[in-house]
């Protein structure tokens, strides 16, 4: 019984996890059909906001939650503006120039911060079910990438800048026609997505070793997840994160880790044959 | 007459490379035929996106994963079997196929561009991290241990074909060389023969070419297998010139490169993505030597200025400013024939 607990847990939070490195890129690939090859860069630039600003005395909570999302999400609308913003009509190339920045990203800090891996301590301690003990911490991320899901759905579905959002997506010729000033829109998304992938960059960095390098090990998983779910941003993410997740983590049981990847990999390849539009693009198409 | 004027510069092509191969091992020094073998065989891996890419329509972000593969096949076939000639046949017969596995799942599943990149990407990440992850003595495919993070050393220099005796730095510059025209050439054959126009009209327009009674992901699928195969001869070059190879060949950084090269020279030609190789290889090997900028902050700054201000690539433009120039110089004495 204890076992069976634990297990659900872990499955809980493999799936969480892929809910939190997913999110930011599905909603600027949902939103903006952007695929933003940096995003594990801004994962990574995340986990150092959190790293370097509790080593200078800031609460860890409060470099998780309000520092690493607001620096990562300026550092996005940046982005857009110097390089994006030129290329939204032609796919393609935003993912080359994006590719490009990763890049850059990468050696930049590898030149300031140096190639060494940097983590802050796990807080929170743990707690015991039975025989097994669980770090607290795996639960503040289930809680977290519920939590992110539950707002971005609420921020589309209930507010106006949710409803301006969606009709951009939709037509954003005709969003225009009504008024709607569709760069205003995309920059906006664009620094949304970059501080949700902000904090979730701070979310993993006590559980994650801070490199430059790191986002390496999240991207593929990211991709994947966006891609097999489809262009509906909480539906999709949640069901290829669930699905993905929970069959990840149970080859991970059985063989380790890289194979929990591979298997991850394999099952998307198989979906992707049946489902090209990935999982959204079939069942629960009208959702958002 | 246009068709012509095509081979005419083709053959220009090839006959340079001949004259380079006939005379560079006799008038430069060691290091310098080293330094020029590590260019062709990159060229070759260049040549095998701007082929699918140019003249398919099909971005793979995940060149590097052929490279890879060819590597680590040529390296496992060639010291288990102690020879070179057949293992390098088996390891592009082997790269070949991957991709037609490969290729079958992302063109019959009619996935579009974005997503066809993207799996691309995840495939060679997967692979990084599965080589990465076999550092044990378990590992072995016979007598090859594949040795995880450390690579696999001691893989056998290429042999003359059908003999037992190893190339000297020399003759192996001739061979690849030699191997490098024979790709050049036989490409330009491809791209005109009735199959690679077809493919050019699935670049071009997917929709009327299938409406024309095409199957378009059956071409896809050879265009990108073909691509493949030259991917990992490439592979198998790089590994048997270093006598070494490691995860390495698998990284982003080795995806990234080749799409630069290819980006630099220019999308839709062969001869701009081997002089982007050139140029950017001895851009980036001058600028290593100062040593004080990251090799990765130069190459992230070059592709996205390239996107941004350059999007067509250096010959491409070159030779538009080349036409513009003569047509300036022409002009007085074609107005009265027009």
């Amino acid at each position: 019984m204890d076992f069976a607990l634990i297990v659900l847990i872990e499955l809980l939070r493999a799936v969480a996890g892929l809910v939190l490195i997913a999110a930011g890129l599905a909603i600027i690939f949902g939103m903006m059909r952007v695929i933003n090859i940096a995003h594990g860069e801004f994962l990574m630039l995340g986990g150092y906001t959190v790293v370097l600003t509790t080593k200078l005395g800031v609460n860890l909570w409060v470099a998780i939650l309000v520092l690493a999302p607001l620096f990562v999400g300026v550092f996005g609308v940046i982005v857009e503006r110097c390089i994006i913003q030129f290329l939204y009509n032609r796919l393609l190339d935003s993912i080359l120039a994006t590719w490009g920045l990763s890049l850059l990203i990468i050696g930049a800090v590898t030149v300031v911060f140096g190639n060494t891996v940097e983590g802050v301590a796990t807080p929170l301690g743990g707690f015991a079910i039975g025989d097994y003990k669980m770090a607290s911490y795996t639960l503040v991320l289930i809680f977290a990438a519920a939590l992110i899901l539950a707002a971005i759905f609420a921020g589309l579905k209930y507010t106006r800048f949710g409803l301006i959002a969606r009709s951009t997506m939709q037509n954003p010729g005709m969003a225009e026609a009504l008024g709607v000033n569709s760069k205003l829109v995309y920059m906006a998304t664009f620094g949304i997505g970059a501080a949700l992938t902000g904090l979730a960059g701070g979310l993993l960095a006590p559980i994650a070793g801070v490199v430059p390098s790191m986002g390496v090990y999240f991207i593929g998983q990211a991709f994947i997840t966006v891609v097999t779910g489809g262009s509906a941003i909480v539906a999709g993410t949640l069901s290829a994160s669930t699905m993905l997740g929970t069959l990840s983590q149970s080859v991970t049981f059985m063989s380790g880790p890289v194979f929990g990847d591979a298997a991850l990999l394999l099952v998307a390849l198989i979906l992707l044959r049946l489902l090209p539009q990935g999982i959204t693009g079939r069942i629960f198409s009208r959702s958002l | 007459m246009a068709a012509l004027g095509y081979w005419r510069g083709v053959a220009l092509v090839a006959a340079i490379f001949l004259a380079i191969l006939l005379f560079v091992p006799a008038w430069f020094d060691l290091f310098e035929v080293l330094q020029m073998t590590q260019y062709i065989v990159l060229a070759i891996y260049a040549l095998s996106l701007a082929y699918i890419w140019g003249f398919g329509g099909i971005v793979s972000f995940g060149q590097a994963g052929f490279f890879g593969l060819g590597g680590y096949a040529f390296a496992v076939i060639s010291i288990n079997m102690g020879e070179t000639t057949v293992p390098f046949l088996l390891t592009i017969a082997l790269c070949f196929s991957f991709a037609a596995v490969l290729g079958y799942f992302m063109f019959y599943g009619r996935l579009s561009d974005v997503y066809l990149g993207v799996v691309t990407l995840v495939v060679t990440l997967i692979m990084w991290k599965l080589i990465n992850h076999t550092a044990g003595p378990e590992y072995a495919i016979g007598k090859a241990r594949l040795g995880g993070f450390n690579g696999i050393p001691s893989i056998p220099i290429m042999r003359v074909p059908f003999t037992d005796r190893e190339m000297d730095p020399g003759e192996m510059f001739q061979y690849f060389m030699g191997l490098l025209i024979f790709v050049y050439l036989g490409l330009h054959v491809l791209i005109r023969s009735k199959f690679g126009r077809i493919a050019i009209s699935i670049r071009e327009n997917e929709v009327r070419t299938s409406l024309l009674g095409y199957d378009i992901r059956r071409y896809k699928l050879m265009v990108f297998s073909i691509g493949g195969a030259l991917g990992g001869a490439s592979g198998a070059m790089w590994a048997t010139y270093q006598t070494f190879i490691d995860p390495n060949s698998f990284s982003l950084e080795m995806s990234a490169k080749c799409l630069i090269w290819v980006m630099a020279g220019g999308v839709g030609t062969l001869i701009g993505p081997i002089v982007g190789v050139v140029a950017l290889q001895y851009l980036s090997l001058k600028l290593g030597e100062t040593a004080f900028i990251n090799n990765l902050v130069i190459l992230g700054i070059i592709l996205v200025l390239l996107v941004l201000l350059m999007p067509r690539g250096i010959v491409p433009t070159l030779h538009d400013w080349l036409r513009k120039g003569l047509a300036l110089v022409r002009q007085p004495s074609r107005e009265g024939a027009q």
